[in-house]
């Protein structure tokens, strides 16, 4: 992990598509008012045949891309989280899910990492509800490389897919020839102390906690769960196996996201301990996104303090 | 099969109507009362307008029909059995649970249903989508989609006719399916839509008012949209619920209500003399 070189999902996400609108011409991308900060407009710049500015519409948005998919367009369309998840819940359940279509929700701003906007903005419940939608895939990025695998993968995979992009930047974590694979988590160290089972954002942050218990003679590994449906059982039973605790992480609700999955796993497979880090049924508030994380304890500290 | 006789198309939707009350008495359950109401501008779009072929429903170039209104399903079904699309037996297992029939259209099960409907104010959108492909692709489809006019109570529709107009989408015609009831009472009562074709007309559609019932005013008004470019085009169809069947014509209690069997025999009775 490079802790030095830093990039937003979002930022990774907006070069991505503009590279894959290079080499398929049937992707188009919807924005509702927010290219500037969702990086849709390096996609508008380079293909504005093919980019949609809706307005202030998310309901309206999710439903035309579910019109364009129907005529064999693969629309990516983009907003915050808390309007494309929250907002258009319906459109993404009725015009999009059950007729599974081809539809590309990439939602950035997820989680309370968002900062200075607030509780309104800070969409914390997106994994919850998207997970619970039949043919739906749901996708939460870690860093770089990661995102712009996922960006290009999901265009392959014929189905409406949610994918969970941040705000904040964070450092790249995975080598430029790393092999991802959708619905396969991976495994970072093999400690038996403890896994700490991490999406999004707290992936890093699980690596740098892993880092520090080192030199304290704790040895643990960290599972980056970057597709949250289908989940990798096979992974999370196995390392609760092989480990003395389980730990999971995410900038999300305890209830319903990554945690909730995880148990869900484990009371069925292999029942176990879980501990749950998250936003503890509660909304977020104003702040730099760092001073926010910490004080929700969303960090290496947060982590380290749970293991302890 | 383009059916340009007008006392024929009256036929067809004649026929179209015997189906849907078949479908719901089958079913003992469903929507009548909005599916009579349509059931004429769906003979002529499928009879007359639009260019579709029952053997090949996945066209890339076909026209599109979207029913916004989803609970008008037995309208829709019906038409695309008389369409050829698939056996007419099969609406008597309309809403049962081996029916590929579902309660609102499904486009994945039903051949010739070209979008899923039914949570209402989605289809504009739909449709729009539909239309800028046909635009991005240069296919040259037209994009027909049927609103209720309870329907347009819901605020997405108003973002989608704003886009449309934005996007100057000139091959999307929608069609207001004004039958002045909807289930609470009328439309004036629970929550006025009216002006109507005001609205549509600030939105930035041409605008056509017409009797939703008289087949030379449906044919002129969809032959008038094709031509006019540059901006959408709404008809704004006066219509009457339950259209066809006497004791369902204009009654509120209609709308979502299957006939016992008295009340069907007397309704295929009159649709049959007719």
């Amino acid at each position: 992990m490079n802790i030095d070189k830093k990039i937003a999902t979002r930022q990774s996400y907006g070069e991505k598509l503009v590279e894959l609108g290079k080499i398929n011409k049937d992707i188009v991308v919807l924005d509702a008012d927010l290219a500037t900060a969702t990086k849709t407009e390096l996609f508008k710049k380079e293909f504005p045949n093919r980019f949609f500015d809706i307005g202030i519409a998310e309901q309206n948005m999710i439903s035309t891309a579910a019109g364009m998919a129907t005529c064999g367009k693969i629309p990516y369309a983009s907003t915050f989280a808390m309007f494309a998840a929250g907002r258009a819940y319906d459109q993404i359940r009725n015009s999009v899910c059950y007729p599974k279509l081809n539809v590309k929700i990439c939602a950035t701003h997820a989680g309370v990492s968002v900062g200075e906007d607030g509780a309104t903005h800070q969409m914390l419940e997106d994994l919850g509800m998207m997970r619970a939608l039949p043919n739906m895939t749901v996708m939460s990025v870690s860093d770089d490389v990661e995102t712009k695998w996922a960006v290009e993968e999901i265009s392959k995979l014929n189905g409406p897919v949610y994918l969970r992009l941040c705000r904040l930047a964070s450092p790249v974590i995975y080598e430029e020839n790393q092999k991802f694979e959708i619905g396969k988590g991976i495994q970072i160290g093999d400690g038996t102390d403890a896994t700490v089972i991490a999406t999004g954002l707290m992936v890093s942050e699980a690596i740098k906690a892993k880092e520090e218990l080192e030199q304290k003679g704790i040895y643990i590994r960290v599972v980056d769960i970057h597709t949250i449906k289908p989940i990798d059982k096979e992974l999370i039973v196995k390392c609760a196996k092989e480990t003395k605790r389980i730990i999971t992480i995410e900038d999300h609700s305890i209830i319903g996201g990554l945690g909730t999955a995880v148990c869900e796993v484990l009371s069925e497979e292999y029942p176990s301990k879980v501990t749950r880090l998250g936003m503890l049924d509660t909304f977020g508030k104003s702040g730099k996104a760092e001073k926010l994380l910490e004080y929700y304890g969303l960090d290496k500290n947060g982590i380290i303090k749970a293991l302890m | 099969m383009k059916v340009t006789e007008i006392a024929e198309l009256e036929k067809i939707a004649n026929e179209i109507r015997i189906g849907i009350i078949e479908e719901v008495y089958a079913g003992k359950s469903g929507h009548p009362g909005g599916s009579l109401s349509c059931a004429d501008i769906l003979a002529v779009l499928y009879f007359n307008q639009m260019n579709i072929n029952p053997e090949t429903p996945k066209s890339p170039s076909r026209d599109r029909f979207v029913l916004s209104k989803g609970h008008a399903s037995p309208a829709l079904y019906s038409t695309l059995a008389q369409r050829g699309y698939f056996d007419k037996k099969e609406l008597l297992s309309f809403r049962g649970i081996d029916s590929i029939l579902q309660g609102h259209p499904d486009m994945k099960n039903i051949p010739g249903v070209d979008m899923s409907t039914g949570s209402l104010g989605q289809g504009v959108s739909c449709a729009n989508g539909m239309a800028m492909a046909s635009k991005l692709n240069g296919d040259g489809f037209r994009v027909y989609c049927l609103v209720g006019d309870g329907e347009i109570e819901e605020g997405q529709i108003w973002e989608a006719l704003m886009s449309a107009a934005h996007y100057k989408l000139d091959n999307l015609c929608v069609i207001v399916d004004n039958n002045n009831l909807q289930i609470d009472g009328t439309i004036t009562d629970v929550m006025s839509s009216y002006p109507i074709n005001l609205k549509f007309e600030s939105f930035g559609f041409n605008v056509i008012n017409i009797d939703g019932h008289n087949m030379e005013e449906i044919v002129d008004a969809f032959n008038r949209a094709k031509t006019l470019k540059g901006r959408p085009t709404a008809i704004i169809a006066k219509t009457i619920k339950g259209k066809g069947v006497s004791f369902m014509e204009n009654q509120v209690g209609w709308h979502g209500k299957a006939p016992n069997e008295e009340q069907y025999n007397q309704a295929i009775s009159e649709l049959r003399n007719k």
